[in-house]
């Protein structure tokens, strides 16, 4: 699904990712780790084609495709999704008009008729009982006076009407409570198909017993230093990082 | 006498005696001093205040055919031309025009006809009364306007007041609206703006209002060439409500200047000013609203806010919220804001799919639908609704995209 090869990339001329590779296939979940700074907000952004990251050298292969050449909606429209770590809010734009918008722009680019009112908003219905988001909610405008908890939720909410083939979680875990934990999670695997992929940002163990992935990298000062099974996130949470700097001489 | 005058005074030396003869008396009789006026001051420059960001002499500098046509009005409720008014409106007309204005002096000397919309006492006007003003012509056309709005006490109507263009010729409307409104009255005033880029607009909007009247006026420019707007409302009565909102939709070369001036002469009155632009484009804005809080206006309450979203590096705002007190005790803010298009929330919205452009216009629209959204005419409020999003498209005025640009 998702290849990147030796990725190097900047933000104001200071380079933050210097050669990652990293390969998901169809159906996994990956985990990613590290400490703040690492570059794991950067990889994600790069990803999703956020304009003031310049990248320098380096592929990243979606389904075939150069994603790097794509614009950000582009990219959206192929199946990439990205949960932000901090959710814009975006007063006078309603909840209603901004998901019609973008769910008609991906159909139009899949070739179909844009959904009726009707059927739009029965849609809506339907995906907001996924992570139990209340109406209240959704009629508002885009993320404005949301908790931090509810904007989590509304991502996993956005997550649901898109249906990307490949999502990033960036520290939705982050802000949460014990039980709004749970509902994004499950909210979360509920949405995971064989044919669906991700990659999970975070800092916790708390949320991938929730998500179980496939595979766990330590990202470390720009560079992917290990790659192991789920057994490593638990080695993090129990002895942190220094062991794995040690490992691989940083 | 100034040179950018001449064509004007020249072109009312020859046509005097016609003009006299369609008008009537109540018209006439202020000519003269509006004559000696405007060829003693001629078109104020920058350097007045009121008019520091439009040239105003280069905007009445071509060479119009000037209209001199009396108005039809046959079975419009409340409305009535100004020698059919059932009141006699000698002690309304020119009283409430700043008389000392250029621009307003030359209404006065070259209109033919008024419209009188004359509310009885006690009276509530159920439907709105709609005014469209529809520009049409094969020449560069000026237009001089004149209305005056009398609401007698406790009186209550709704005014719409809309400017359309047809023809794609050069037109210079200047317009002069003096509104009583008498005690206890309520009156919202509506004045939409749909015209062309060869359109240019000159609007002097004069309000007196009496005791515990309440006025609420919207000025919305939607699509237009060159516009100056002034408001000036005068609260004489006590207990009187004002509200001033408005909302200017700008591209491509248009020019919109608004000028306020809401004046408190008397104790417990309220006013609320709402004006938001968004510019795109090579636009420029101005907005000038000042608030004079006269000695003993006390408990005066007063809100200004202007805010402005420039879409672009080469569009321009200018803004100037101006707020003078002589009183002690009263409660007054003022504020504005120019700023520019959210890149975070562009950003956002175009990870969920939505282009560049849906996603500029979505923020531009709920930038301005603040404005919209304080109409309380429903139909109204959904009609604007639809021409916001259509002039934000590109939707409106499409002929005049096809022909100045791309």
């Amino acid at each position: 699904m998702l290849q990147i090869n030796n990725l190097h990339a900047r933000i104001n001329g200071k380079e933050i990712l210097k050669g990652i590779n990293l390969t998901v296939r169809d159906g996994e979940v990956h985990a990613i780790m590290g400490l703040n700074g690492a570059g794991k907000s950067t990889l994600s952004n790069v990803i999703v084609g956020h304009p003031a990251y310049e990248v320098t050298q380096g592929e990243v292969i979606f389904n075939g495709k150069d994603l790097l050449k794509m614009t950000p909606e582009e990219r959206a429209h192929e199946g990439v999704f990205l949960s932000f770590q901090q959710p814009v809010e975006i007063p006078g734009v309603s909840m209603v008009n901004f998901m019609r918008a973008a769910l008609n722009a991906k159909r139009q680019f899949q070739g179909l008729e844009p959904l009726s009112a009707g059927d739009f908003l029965k849609l809506m219905r339907e995906k907001r009982k996924i992570v139990e988001l209340d109406s209240r909610l959704t009629s508002r405008s885009v993320n404005e006076g949301f908790s931090g908890g509810e904007k989590k939720r509304n991502e996993i909410f956005q997550m649901a009407m898109l249906e990307p083939t490949f999502s990033i979680l960036d520290e939705t875990d982050s802000g949460l409570d014990v039980d709004a934990l749970r509902i994004v999670a499950e909210g979360f695997n509920k949405l995971r198909t064989p044919q669906t992929s991700a990659l999970v940002i975070t800092h916790y163990q708390r949320l991938l017993d929730y998500l179980k992935p496939d595979v766990i990298h330590v990202l470390i000062g720009g560079m992917i230093v290990k790659t192991a099974g789920p057994e490593l996130a638990l080695e993090i949470e129990n002895r942190g990082f220094d062991w794995i700097k040690e490992e691989v001489g940083l | 006498m100034a040179e950018d005058t001449r064509q004007y005074t020249e072109f009312y030396a020859q046509v005097e005696k016609s003009v006299r003869e369609r008008s009537c008396e109540v018209m006439n009789a202020p000519r003269n001093e509006a004559l000696q006026t405007f060829s003693a001051l001629g078109f104020p420059t920058r350097k007045v205040e009121r008019y520091k960001y439009t040239d105003v002499a280069e905007d009445f500098a071509p060479d119009y055919g000037i209209a001199l046509t009396p108005l039809e009005v046959k079975d419009l409720p409340y409305c009535y031309r100004i020698s059919e008014s059932p009141v006699d409106v000698t002690s309304y007309y020119n009283s409430l025009a700043d008389r000392q204005d250029a621009v307003v002096a030359l209404n006065t000397l070259l209109s033919v006809d008024a419209l009188v919309i004359y509310v009885p006492r006690n009276t509530k006007v159920e439907h709105p009364i709609q005014i469209s003003n529809i520009l049409k012509g094969e020449h560069d056309t000026m237009v001089n306007r004149r209305i005056l709005v009398i609401m007698e006490e406790c009186a209550e109507a709704d005014i719409v007041i809309t400017d359309k263009a047809v023809d794609q010729t050069h037109f210079l409307t200047n317009q002069v609206v003096e509104v009583f409104a008498g005690d206890g009255s309520h009156l919202n005033m509506y004045e939409v703006e749909e015209t062309h880029l060869l359109c240019t607009r000159y609007s002097s909007v004069f309000v007196r209002q009496g005791r515990d009247s309440q006025v609420r006026h919207t000025s919305l420019t939607l699509f237009n060439g060159r516009t100056r707007n002034r408001l000036d409302v005068s609260l004489q009565g006590q207990g009187s409500e004002v509200i001033l909102n408005g909302c200017v939709i700008a591209d491509k070369t248009q020019h919109v200047d608004n000028n306020t001036l809401i004046d408190h002469q008397v104790p417990h009155c309220q006013s609320n000013e709402l004006y938001k632009y968004v510019l795109d484009d090579s636009s420029v804005g101005a907005f000038a609203g000042r608030i004079l809080v006269r000695e003993g206006a006390q408990k005066t309450v007063s809100n200004e806010t202007n805010a402005n979203l420039c879409a672009t590096s080469s569009a321009r705002m200018y803004t100037q919220p101006m707020l003078e007190i002589y009183a002690d005790d009263v409660k007054c803010s003022h504020g504005s804001t120019v700023g520019q298009m959210n890149d975070d929330a562009l950003f956002y919205m175009r990870q969920r799919g939505i282009s560049e452009q849906e996603a500029r216009l979505l923020l531009k629209s709920a930038f301005i639908i603040e404005v919209i959204e304080t109409i309380p005419l429903e139909a109204l409020r959904d009609r604007l609704h639809m021409l916001v999003d259509k002039r934000l498209r590109g939707e409106l005025s499409k002929c005049e995209g096809c022909k100045l640009c791309k």
